[in-house]
């Protein structure tokens, strides 16, 4: 059973560890939604020491691209999606 | 005698160089590696002598990398045009769908996105350069470009525009970034007027640029 649900409103962690982060610099603080739940995967940030374990959960998170860049040239209906890892995820409200 | 002249005339000939033709003299390889490449062929020379791998099998992953061509993903595309039943499994389990045409997945999960009337899908990776190289072989210089994947978060409309792909406001884009284990593959949308074409002429439309997301299938161009 994963923490978040399709739908669920989450803020990208603004942190900024050392390490090798797979969580891009430009959505960190960012608001999205949780598009959908992708199962649990090695922690990259581990596996770049050659550590396994423990697996986190995955999920795919919708961010409108207005939200990102404040002056985002495009249509409003346009995002941009990355895939975070849930320890990456707080949840709001 | 110039040291080029001299040069010219004690290469190896392959023809007969007593005709005038406009042709420059062949040139010695003279490609200059990077840091990187020093530090990757170091690597390599390292692992071999150490008997972690050898020489064949490096050569021989390459080989089989090098066999990989976008013509795999755009087998797996045509299917799901002209199946219902493989493209509703395409879109429930990518990997499952490619392995059934004779191309596995390994080490990491394939996600089909579909392009429609209302949705338009790009797929990059911000980070480095994750790719769909399991179904689709190496990914072309430009998407592994700074250029290419700090732009297309940015300002997606505007790199679109400079392949060529003009979408409308109407239509939602859908930027992918490729942040972790999965790979995306964009469906496009079939062309119309092509009811009557079989499988395996559907899928000669399909590119490789198509399946990334930064270009279309027009109407017509078959």
């Amino acid at each position: 059973m994963s923490r978040l649900s399709p739908g669920a409103l989450v803020r990208v962690r603004e942190d900024y560890p050392p390490g090798h982060i797979r969580t891009p610099v430009y959505l960190r603080g960012k608001q999205g939604v949780v598009e959908r739940y992708f199962g649990a995967f090695e922690n990259p940030e581990r596996l770049a020491y050659n550590l396994t374990g423990p697996k986190k959960d995955l999920y795919k998170v919708r961010f409108r691209a207005a939200d990102l860049w404040p002056d985002y040239q495009g249509s409003p209906k346009d995002v941009i999606e990355a895939d975070i890892y849930d320890h990456w995820l707080e949840t709001m409200g | 005698m110039s040291q080029d002249h001299q040069n010219h005339h004690h290469h190896d000939h392959d023809h007969d160089h007593g005709h005038d033709h406009p042709h420059a003299p062949p040139q010695p390889d003279d490609k200059v590696h990077s840091y990187y490449q020093i530090l990757s062929i170091a690597l390599k020379e390292l692992l071999i002598e150490k008997g972690v791998v050898t020489a064949a099998q490096v050569r021989q992953f390459i080989e089989k990398r090098d066999s990989i061509t976008p013509a795999n993903g755009a087998k797996v595309v045509a299917r799901a045009w002209v199946d219902p039943a493989y493209r509703a499994r395409l879109f429930e389990d990518g990997n499952a769908a490619a392995a059934e045409l004779g191309f596995p997945i390994t080490g990491t999960r394939l996600v089909a996105v579909e392009n429609t009337p209302d949705t338009h899908n790009v797929v990059v990776c911000t980070l480095c350069s994750c790719y769909p190289r399991d179904l689709l072989g190496l990914p072309p210089a430009w998407y592994k470009s700074r250029a290419y994947r700090a732009r297309v978060v940015r300002e997606p409309r505007a790199v679109l525009r400079e392949f060529g792909t003009d979408l409308s406001d109407d239509v939602a884009l859908r930027v992918h970034d490729s942040t972790a284990d999965i790979r995306f593959l964009v469906v496009p949308q079939r062309p119309a007027g092509t009811e009557g074409l079989d499988e395996d002429a559907l899928a000669a439309l399909v590119t490789r640029d198509a399946m990334i997301g930064v270009a279309r299938i027009e109407d017509g161009a078959h």
